[in-house]
């Protein structure tokens, strides 16, 4: 099975390049509807994306998009599927806010505290899906779908029943503002000390660490532990993995808790880095995008990092087209686009991969 | 057969005889007013649609999770197409729209093999962006008045049965004479009136033509060679192969029908149960739409029990928050029911857990006086997270669902 280096990385390569072209196409078409430049338009987003500040921003977009995309990806090792993300997140959000909100701690117990609170939310959340998939045979899909429209119903009736703290003279509606303690420190301060040039108003979401933290966590417990192991088999193949002694039903408990509890993290960056309240303008679709992060990143650890910043980088850079006139909407035709071109081209490698091996493995035999 | 449908038309009585009595309990008498089976049926038929589009698909062995993306797609077309150029046209757009997506999934599923589910959720979440991005486009070209609303689409005529339901016929104004019973409140007979008079009277053309899509399906898919062949892809592609029937085509047609069946769906929502679209109009009815596939257990008549399940509880949720709560007693009495049976047949650890439920939703119709309007709108959801624990023990989904599929034997 000797091959050159060269195909190899020709092979690993193919997918997302192909991905890359195709999207371009794509989006261009779509600018090009709308009578401008394409290369008038990505030079736009280029120049404007690649600044100091904006980079910051797409990080800091792509800090909840990677977490809830792990969140996503646990699941999918274990040949399941958490579309309940959005529903989860928001739901430990609005928890963690209110009742974070309620006592002081010392700072580093007070943020731990909070992390416990949004996992156990989410994780409880999940459970729902976890129950009826194991006892009553309920696809994971379709009732996590639910749950997210119940999940959304019920923080919006709870916040504005329940959590929301009105204050004189204006009409912005949220829970009590945290105290200091709870607050995750910025970024900022330490990569100066660093040797960062300084940027005006820029900001780095600490919640970062926390997601470098859990991608190594993740690929870690997935690819080095007896645990990740189990999962993986599960998925694969449900029926080996049972003969093997995998109680599958436990797999998908856990999965689908862990995914809920991670799920619920990701709601933290905007509530403890940024706002340190619930508010009104708490950001929706994070659990979507994610979903999308994940599919892109291959539920690797590494690939869902670079998606996520991809994702970022194209969300921030793509406000720059308001500039020229295009709809900076333009950004979710090319995520949308990239998703499902790659999703196609990484199968078409795969199988041209499995053609290859086949052939010289005929010609082993036959030689 | 007869047997069974005797005993379904025995069941429906009862259920017909405890909303009744509940009505008669708690005063709320839209729960079976003429106007609420009418919005009933009214929102019934984009979850027939859809539920019927997921038939063809996963009969064909292609699970489409995709539904609610090709729905987004049709509304967005019938609001663009059917504002511009009438709604009949609208419609014809949204077929096509929802089938270009299923056209998508088609050569992502089947000629390429991508995981089903994958492909369906790339293809809902691309919909949602194409659509936003085009009606942004629109509305900065300043033909459109918001950017997530399309113009007003002309509304599609409705008729009614003749002589019972008010109906119109060349130039003549029959007389309407289910109403007044209904609104007679007479026990049982105003109920079974009223709903009678809401599914027949003041109907979209466009409904009719939904409704008969459910007995065509049955015909296409159980009567015909082609109806055989595309249940052989989805039940066992290789044998069906080797009998030389066209896997990959059958599979193919399968997702096109779906697709084209959901946009129509799409399409409904945005021209005739709305009368334009805007954005979030499908909020999740594709998804609801594969619920009530699966409730239904992958026929067309089951499909259209669930869907009037979804329609009647979304109905309601729109038009009244009491009935809402007399909805509350209603799932009392069938959790009471559940008790009872679990008792008979031994099973103590679930008949408990039923007693509780019912008991705590006793409590909730006696303690909350009005529900608030955001819990109210999640009706249908949990009517959907409900009817799906109940029905997906006893599922028989087609045997190579959701299997990717290569001729030849390759992988």
């Amino acid at each position: 099975m000797k091959r050159l280096p060269l195909q190899k990385i020709a092979l690993a390569l193919a997918a997302p390049v192909a991905a890359a072209i195709v999207s371009l196409l794509v989006s261009s078409i779509a600018v090009l509807a709308s009578h401008k430049s394409p290369m008038l338009a990505y030079k736009t987003m280029w120049e404007f994306g690649t600044q100091g500040g904006s980079l910051m921003e797409a990080v800091n977009s792509a800090t909840p998009y990677y977490i809830a995309a792990i969140a996503i990806a646990v699941t999918f090792r274990a040949g399941l599927f958490n579309i309940g993300v959005e529903g989860q997140l928001r739901l430990g959000a609005l928890f963690s806010a209110y009742i974070g909100a309620m006592f002081t701690l010392p700072p580093v117990l007070h943020v731990l505290a909070i992390f416990i609170v949004a996992m156990t939310i989410g994780g409880l959340w999940a459970s729902i899906a976890a129950y009826l998939k194991v006892k009553r045979g309920v696809n994971e899909v379709i009732s996590t779908i639910m749950l997210n429209s119940l999940a959304v119903g019920m923080t919006s009736f709870l916040f504005a029943k329940y959590f929301a703290v009105i204050t004189e003279g204006s009409n912005n509606m949220t829970t009590k503002e945290l105290p200091e303690s709870a607050w995750f420190p910025d970024l900022v301060p330490l990569l100066t000390k660093l040797g960062m040039p300084e940027i005006q108003g820029a900001s780095v979401n600490g919640m970062l660490v926390i997601a470098i933290a859990l991608g190594f966590i993740f690929w870690f417990v997935v690819n080095r532990t007896r645990f990740g192991f189990e999962l993986r088999a599960s998925g694969a193949n449900p029926i080996a993995a049972r003969v093997s002694g995998v109680n599958s039903k436990k797999m998908t408990v856990v999965a689908l808790v862990i995914s809920g509890a991670i799920a619920g993290l990701s709601g933290l960056p905007a509530v403890l880095g940024e706002t340190h309240a619930y508010n009104m303008g708490f950001r929706s679709g994070i659990g979507f995008s994610a979903i999308a992060v994940a599919l892109l990143g291959r539920n690797s650890a590494g690939g869902m990092a670079f998606s996520a910043l991809l994702f970022g980088f194209l969300e921030v850079s793509s406000r720059a087209l308001e500039l020229i006139d295009i709809a900076p909407e333009t950004y979710v035709i090319m995520q949308g686009s990239i998703l499902l071109s790659s999703v196609i081209a990484y199968e078409v490698v795969r199988r041209f991969k499995l053609t290859l091996q086949s052939k010289e493995l005929a010609k082993a035999v036959t030689a | 057969m007869k047997n069974k449908a005797t005993k379904m038309l025995l069941n429906a009585t009862y259920l017909l005889l405890l909303i009744s009595i509940i009505r008669l309990i708690t005063g709320a008498t839209d729960l079976t007013s003429v106007g609420t089976a009418s919005a009933a049926l009214l929102l019934s038929v984009p979850i027939i649609l859809a539920g019927l589009g997921g038939l063809f698909s996963e009969r064909a062995g292609v699970v489409n999770i995709g539904l609610e993306g090709m729905m987004i797609l049709g509304a967005w077309a019938g609001g663009f197409v059917g504002s511009k150029h009438g709604p009949w046209l609208g419609l014809i757009a949204a077929v096509i729209f929802g089938s270009v997506g299923a056209l998508l999934h088609a050569i992502a599923t089947i000629s390429f093999g991508v995981d089903h589910v994958v492909s369906g959720v790339a293809i809902n979440i691309m919909a949602a962006g194409l659509v936003r991005y085009l009606s942004t486009i629109l509305y900065q070209g300043g033909s459109w008045p918001g950017p997530s609303q399309s113009p007003d689409v002309n509304p599609i005529s409705v008729n009614g049965l003749p002589v019972l339901s008010g109906g119109h016929f060349f130039g003549w104004q029959s007389p309407d004479i289910l109403t007044p019973i209904a609104e007679k409140h007479w026990f049982f007979i105003s109920d079974l009136i009223g709903i009678i008079r809401g599914v027949t009277g003041d109907l979209s053309y466009v409904t009719l033509i939904a409704v008969l899509f459910i007995p065509l399906s049955f015909f296409v898919l159980w009567k015909t060679s082609f109806g055989l062949r595309l249940r052989s892809a989805g039940e066992a592609p290789v044998a069906a192969e080797s009998l030389g029937v066209n896997v990959y085509g059958m599979k193919y047609a399968g997702v096109l029908i779906s697709g084209g069946l959901a946009g129509l769906g799409g399409g409904f929502l945005a021209i005739v149960a709305a009368n334009h679209y805007q954005e979030n109009q499908i909020a999740g009815r594709g998804y609801i739409g594969l619920a009530a596939l699966l409730f239904g257990n992958y026929r067309p008549g089951g499909i259209l029990a669930g869907a009037a399940l979804f329609g009647f509880a979304d109905a309601l949720q729109l038009r009244d928050s009491a009935s809402i709560r007399a909805l509350v007693l209603l799932i009392a009495a069938i959790l009471a029911y559940l008790v009872y049976r679990n008792i008979k047949r031994g099973k103590m650890v679930s008949a408990s857990i039923s007693a509780v439920m019912a008991a705590a939703s006793v409590w909730f119709f006696f303690a909350v006086k009005e529900l608030p309007g955001q819990l109210v709108t999640m009706t249908p959801y949990i009517a959907t997270l409900l009817v799906m624990s109940l029905a997906s023990a006893r599922l028989r989904m087609p045997a190579a669902d959701g299997m990717p599929y290569r001729r030849g034997g390759l992988r």
